[in-house]
């Protein structure tokens, strides 16, 4: 178990430099070339990735700002693509810390939270004392932001002159990342409600395709969470 | 649109999202982390990620929308082949997904 100051602040860039601050680096090479041909400036662009901070809510605003729509929608938009952060932020604090944490820390952890860090710091946690584990999770998000604005910089300047396969290598870099991580989360209602996602987003998309995501977690979370706690699906499941 | 109107968009935006972020901080210091809710929320968050995964890469609609499905299927499951066959690494999985993709869209499309 890591624990002291340096130790963990260590760990946490190895952690974030080894794969994610790479993955963040590239995904956003995309979201920056999107932006520039949609007539965002590098200053909106990289404000984009460090405020917004999802990836779907700020492909959206890219998109349905091409296609015209009024600002209205295209928030809506947005803040619908970026629901999750509500149940992310409730599932992931109390896992990183049972002490209470002021507010102005609180809205700190949420405002740093992705799925690429709720995803990994998750993972490494086992391995962190809890006392350290907020100053892992600081040190190992902010790299990412880092790497996240460096990447929505590099491509708005440089995209244009990549080959098509290799931009589109890049963007694929991402949600491939996040599939690989979560087929290793363990518990059983977990990977219920992971399977059941998969299963139900085709659906929900089809038929409602402005909250697919949020009905997805709701019948698909709900489902897995009573799967879960059935003796006979623990079983296969773990 | 004019510069202005960009600047609104992506500071509604910031503002949006971060409401979700607040409404998180608003409910976890209400919740009991032993609790049924507590799970029950956690699940929901599982699904939505997952499901959110599932859709970049199955159903995308920026760029990726223009490689075949076949193509994109093939690469996630060489990435899983990989990351399996090399002791679970990620990385592994992830640069032998995002080759495979970029060679298949090369030679394919």
């Amino acid at each position: 178990m890591v624990s002291g100051n340096s130790a963990v602040i260590r760990k946490a860039l190895l952690d974030s430099l080894s794969l994610p601050a790479f993955i963040l680096l590239s995904t956003m090479m995309g979201f920056g070339s999107l932006a520039r041909s949609t007539g965002f400036t590098p200053e909106m662009a990289a404000l984009a990735t460090a405020f917004i901070w999802g990836l779907p809510g700020q492909l959206a605003m890219v998109e349905l700002t091409a296609t015209g729509q009024g600002v209205i929608a295209i928030v809506f938009a947005c803040s619908l693509a970026n629901a999750r952060f509500f149940p992310m932020v409730v599932s992931f604090i109390p896992a990183m810390s049972r002490e209470k944490s002021g507010f102005a820390a609180l809205i700190l952890y949420a405002q740093l939270l992705s799925i690429n860090s709720w995803a990994m710091c998750l993972k490494q946690f086992p391995h962190i004392d809890p006392a350290y584990r907020r100053l892992y999770y600081v040190v190992f998000a902010l790299t990412i932001l880092c790497a996240a604005v460096a990447g929505t910089l590099l491509g708005y300047h440089v995209s244009a002159v990549l080959p098509r396969p290799l931009v589109l290598g890049l963007i694929f870099l991402s949600p491939l990342f996040f599939a690989l991580v979560l087929s290793a989360v363990s518990g059983a209602c977990e990977r219920a409600s992971l399977l059941l996602g998969c299963a139900v987003v085709p659906v929900a998309h089809q038929f409602f395709p402005a909250v697919d995501l949020l009905l997805t977690g709701l019948i698909g979370g709900s489902t897995g969470f009573l799967l879960g706690r059935i003796t006979h699906v623990k079983r296969i499941l773990s | 649109m004019t510069t202005e109107t960009l600047w609104i968009i992506v500071l509604g935006c910031s503002a949006a999202t971060f409401a979700w972020r607040l409404l998180g901080v608003a409910v976890v210091r209400k919740i009991n982390p032993e609790g049924a809710i507590f799970r029950w929320i956690t699940c929901v968050s599982y699904a939505m990620v997952a499901g959110l995964v599932f859709r970049m890469l199955m159903m995308p609609e920026s760029e990726l929308a223009s490689v075949s499905l076949a193509i994109r299927f093939g690469a996630v499951a060489i990435a899983f082949a990989a990351y399996f066959l090399f002791s679970r690494r990620l990385v592994a999985g992830v640069v032998a997904g995002g080759l495979s993709l970029s060679a298949l869209v090369h030679w394919f499309s």
